[in-house]
């Protein structure tokens, strides 16, 4: 498989945020990985909500994250199942395990690769994808 | 407690058809017509029935009361989520039962797809902020998800897309001599392998089919049901919920790698179990909601048929063949037979209980109905024979 894994088109997401969202799409307008950690106990979750599983608490904190992480799982979307979809396959929706926060996994895309070298548990670095409404968006090549 | 206290007492079911070709039919008619077909099944006027109950978003109550001039509703209600509140909302309408809130409750689903394909639904959805976190990466459809949590369960335990296709092949096996199902062309091995990818690792056949019906049945006291026109199928017990890790499911991803690899219906099968007082070797035959063929399997390990990891070499066996110790979706299931989200299943478990399924499964006594693997509730029905 020599195919190379491209970005999902545009025309199938409008982003909507609200506030314990917002602050994840404003860091990524800056390139700045970050997930959403609880300010009373530490513990990660995303998406962000109103309150940390945990411990209830309302506090929220958004550290840097080196950008980093690794491929729980995958898919290869090959088919186009909407009219927006021809022309933008295959793509690869990806389950990323963040490095420095543990339990936050992000769906997102990994690009740039041949579809043969993705495999499950290889090592990603976050790249940004800005889509012509402004919004960027994270998206991960295979690292080291 | 609920267990054996109620009965489905009646049936009905409007046509199958493949998707949007029920038009121009409306959906509240095809819903007022499953329930009309019910009521007549157990020989009961349609102004008797005094409850609803539905689930996956419902119906709309007033309406149907309005229409189908039912005088007066004592119960209304719908379990929360998508379709894993099928096999549960026959256990909603057994509680108001019980707790003597209404007397004849009918469950009735359906789905018309003229509008919005089940294929692309979570493209339908409102742009929320919450939906945002799968939307960016391009998951538009349910199989997008189930490929995601496939993927990981070949990883880990080392399935194979033999045993996804195993299940494919029972379904349609059961399908094609059956008189209600679509899909009638041969599957086999080799067909099964060839077939395009859609979302790796899934192709066409580990997708459940997209189609229009609506199918109702009847719930009321054990006791009443013995005085009406059909042999009754008791309701031994039925369970929803789920667990906070599994949660948001295949919307969100973040479940921890065990639940990852299961159905979410853990907590559910376990209670299930113990309210009904048996288990799962005591189950003869199991309608398994075949969403995606990866599901079945992790719910047949999820209901303790065979352990987390050898679902797989479970199916390839032949267990759940019709002569197999557990035959799975005889009527073709929704991946060969129909899709009116979840409600075929209850409608063959009844069949089986009675004993006039198309495959009667000979000697019959406790059938299990699964809801679908989704975001929670997911939901469990176990019936008897009476």
């Amino acid at each position: 498989m020599s195919e190379i894994a491209v970005s999902p088109p545009e025309a199938l997401f409008t982003l909507a945020t609200d506030r314990w969202t917002a602050p994840f799409w404003e860091a990524a307008r800056q390139r700045r990985l970050t997930a959403c950690r609880c300010g009373n106990c530490g513990a990660f979750r995303m998406p962000p909500t109103p309150f940390c599983p945990e411990c209830r608490s309302q506090e929220v904190e958004w550290p840097d994250l080196p950008g980093t992480g690794t491929l729980f799982s995958f898919s290869v979307v090959r088919r186009a199942i909407t009219p927006e979809m021809e022309g933008h396959l295959p793509y690869v929706p990806a389950l990323v395990d963040l490095d420095q926060a543990p339990g936050a996994r992000l769906i997102s895309n990994v690009v740039g690769c041949r579809l043969g070298e993705l495999r499950i548990g290889a090592r990603l670095v976050v790249g940004w994808r800005e889509r012509s409404d402004g919004v960027v968006l994270p998206e991960f090549r295979l690292g080291e | 407690m609920i267990r054996r206290k109620t009965a489905i007492a009646g049936l009905g079911a409007t046509p199958y058809w493949k998707r949007g070709q029920s038009a121009p039919r409306t959906m509240n008619e095809l819903v007022g017509q499953a329930i009309i077909a019910a009521c007549a099944d157990a020989g009961l006027e349609v102004t008797e029935v005094d409850g609803l109950a539905y689930y996956s978003g419902g119906f709309d109550s007033s309406y149907l009361m309005e229409t189908l001039g039912i005088p007066e509703l004592r119960f209304s209600a719908m379990l929360t989520g998508s379709g894993g509140g099928s096999a549960g909302a026959v256990g909603l309408a057994a509680a108001a039962v019980v707790a003597g809130l209404a007397k004849h409750v009918i469950v009735v689903g359906g789905n018309q797809q003229g509008e919005v394909r089940f294929g692309s639904i979570t493209k339908s959805y409102d742009r929320t902020p919450a939906n945002a976190f799968f939307e960016a990466a391009g998951l538009i459809g349910p199989g997008h998800m189930f490929a995601l949590l496939a993927q990981r369960q070949m990883h880990d335990y080392g399935y194979t897309r033999e045993m996804f296709g195993a299940v494919a092949i029972n379904a349609r096996e059961n399908a094609m001599e059956h008189p209600l199902a679509l899909m009638k062309k041969p599957l086999d091995m080799d067909l099964y392998l060839s077939a395009p990818p859609i979302a790796d690792p899934l192709c066409l056949y580990d997708f459940c089919l997209e189609s229009d019906g609506a199918i109702a049945v009847l719930v009321t006291s054990t006791e009443r049901a013995r005085d009406l026109r059909r042999k009754p199928v008791i309701v031994q017990g039925s369970t929803h919920g789920g667990e906070r890790g599994w949660g948001r499911s295949l919307y969100w991803m973040n479940m921890p790698a065990g639940q990852f690899l299961s159905s979410g219906h853990r907590s559910v099968a376990r209670d299930l179990y113990a309210q009904t007082g048996v288990g799962p070797e005591d189950i003869d035959v199991a309608q398994i909601y075949d969403h995606f063929t990866p599901q079945v399997i992790a719910q047949l390990e999820d209901y303790g048929f065979c352990k987390p990891g050898e679902g797989g070499g479970f199916v390839l066996s032949g267990a759940i063949r019709r002569g197999g110790s557990l035959p799975i979706n005889t009527d073709g299931g929704q991946l060969s037979g129909a899709y009116v989200w979840g409600m075929t299943h209850i409608r063959e478990a009844v069949e089986q209980m009675r004993g006039t399924a198309h495959h009667q499964i000979a000697g019959a006594e406790l059938a299990l109905v699964t809801g679908g693997p989704s975001n929670a509730p997911m939901s469990g029905l176990i019936l008897a024979e009476s």
